[in-house]
């Protein structure tokens, strides 16, 4: 069993984006703040802090997760991806990523490291999703730039590829 | 915005989790999902002495098909159960009703048992297990006892669950037959509902229930060929409530208008 008591500080190693690092960190510290503060990976973005901006989603063992909704301690021992997992060496953008570009999915970037993990996540259940249910996915998402329009688009050219 | 300070227990098995419950009482919250625990402890609505963590257990980690029951434990997610290949055949009402239940992300962490331990009275859950007729396993130092869905559900998120108890599983009655319908109102899809509701068909009776009405899910029997009189009349029972997404008023005349086609689809599918 796990205890830890509330001004208790722990070292968590996790294993980010393929590398295991490890950070201190107390019990109420949440994900998102342990990625950005604690590990510097800063990718990871926050907006709202209760579960409906999307902005702060990761994978955590592969599943789209809001880090913003998640204690640091919960994801001792397991692995976890951000946004700066997805480019290949050198920054080459992945297809996603890439389809992003060229359908102009994305204006100020906020949402996006979101957008893209939570679609990792959901393209490797589903390669072929339709349009409703590419819109449905991204219904846990706010974007108060494009208008998700570019980003319907983006997802649709990388599912039919 | 961070949630107070806050002791974190991780407890390997059910006996531990119970032990740990008779311990802190009411001071600790059990942490499933954390898809309602965590913003209403980032938002500081409400603080915990302590969190205990069930979502590692791999003892509540499971779907048992029981036969007449599928029994669905406190760490199986809503993503899980919809993913359940069975799901259709053994419960078609939760097939319609999950992918209204907040969206892929929220739904990739948040558990069946969770939602029903919340008890918003608009959430999907609730209404589906109260309209089933299922049950509530609850453990504790004391024992076990099981719960009928109307017994639990009090009021708005209040249940009969005492503070040292731990929800192990929720049951749903199972292969109700085919005919199913379920329909909600939301500004948008993936938000709660202002209202919702859900019908199983029987031979010459229909069960209609309703979410987002009262404080917890209304459920009734309505002969099949006085369907729509006995809605209007209820609807003019209902007293509704309201809140930041509609009036009383407008929630009843949301009933009065879905509830008849709700019914009419669990008949039409029934056949
Ligand atoms: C953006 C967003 C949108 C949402 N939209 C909807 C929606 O449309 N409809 C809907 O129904 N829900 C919605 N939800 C809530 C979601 O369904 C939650 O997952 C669910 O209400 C709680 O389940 P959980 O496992 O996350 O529980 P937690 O958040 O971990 O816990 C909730 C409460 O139940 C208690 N609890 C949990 N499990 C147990 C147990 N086994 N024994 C005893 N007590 C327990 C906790 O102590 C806590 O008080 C939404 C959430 C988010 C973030
Ligand atoms: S910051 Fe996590 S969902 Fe908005
Ligand atoms: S691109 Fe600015 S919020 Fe989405």
């Amino acid at each position: 069993m796990r205890s830890l008591k509330k001004d208790e500080r722990v070292r968590i190693g996790v294993t980010l984006n393929g590398r295991k690092v490890a950070a201190e960190a107390e019990p109420r510290m949440l994900l998102s703040d342990f990625l950005r503060h604690a590990l510097g990976a800063t990718g990871t973005h926050v907006g709202c802090e209760h579960g409906i901006c999307g902005a702060c989603t990761v994978l955590i063992d592969g599943v789209a997760t809001r880090s913003c909704l998640t204690l640091a301690v919960q994801v001792e021992g397991r692995e976890v991806k951000t946004v700066e997992s997805l480019a290949g060496a050198n920054g080459a953008l992945n297809p996603l990523q890439q389809a992003f570009r060229d359908n102009h999915a994305l204006q100020c970037g906020f949402c996006t490291p979101g957008i893209l993990m939570s679609f990792t996540d959901y393209l490797a259940r589903n390669p072929h999703p339709s349009e409703a249910e590419i819109r449905d996915v991204l219904n846990g998402h706010l974007c108060r730039c494009t208008g998700y329009a570019g980003i319907v688009k983006a997802v649709k050219q990388v599912a039919k590829g | 915005m961070k949630p107070r300070p806050f002791d974190y227990l991780r407890p390997d098995t059910i006996e531990e989790t119970v032990a740990l419950l008779a311990e802190y009482g009411e001071d600790a919250r059990v942490l499933a999902g954390g898809q309602s625990l965590v913003p209403m402890l980032n938002l500081r609505l409400i603080e915990a002495d302590a969190l205990i963590d069930i979502s590692q257990i791999a003892a509540l980690d499971v779907i048992s098909d029981r036969g007449d029951k599928i029994e669905i434990g406190a760490a199986v997610t809503q993503n899980r159960l919809l993913a359940w290949p069975q799901l259709a055949e053994k419960l078609p009402l939760l097939a319609a009703a999950l992918p209204h239940v907040g969206h892929f992300q929220a739904r990739n962490r948040g558990t069946v048992c969770g939602s029903i331990a919340h008890a918003d009275p608009s959430s999907e859950l609730p209404l589906a297990l109260a309209l089933l007729g299922g049950e509530i396993v609850l453990k504790s130092k004391r024992g076990e006892r099981v719960l009928a869905a109307q017994d639990f559900h009090k009021d708005m998120l209040t249940t009969a669950r005492a503070g040292d108890e731990l929800i192990t599983s929720v049951r749903f009655p199972a292969g109700k037959g085919a005919g199913v319908a379920f329909r909600e109102v939301a500004r948008r899809h993936g938000d709660f509902a202002i209202i919702a509701v859900a019908a199983v068909a029987e031979d010459k009776h229909v069960r209609l229930g309703v979410g987002g009405m009262a404080g917890r899910p209304l459920v009734r029997r309505i002969a099949m060929n006085e369907a729509v009189a006995a809605i209007a009349a209820w609807a003019d029972e209902l007293e509704g409530y309201e809140d930041l997404h509609a009036s009383a008023a407008m929630r009843r005349d949301l009933f009065r208008n879905l509830a008849p086609r709700v019914v009419e689809e669990a008949i039409r599918c029934a056949v």
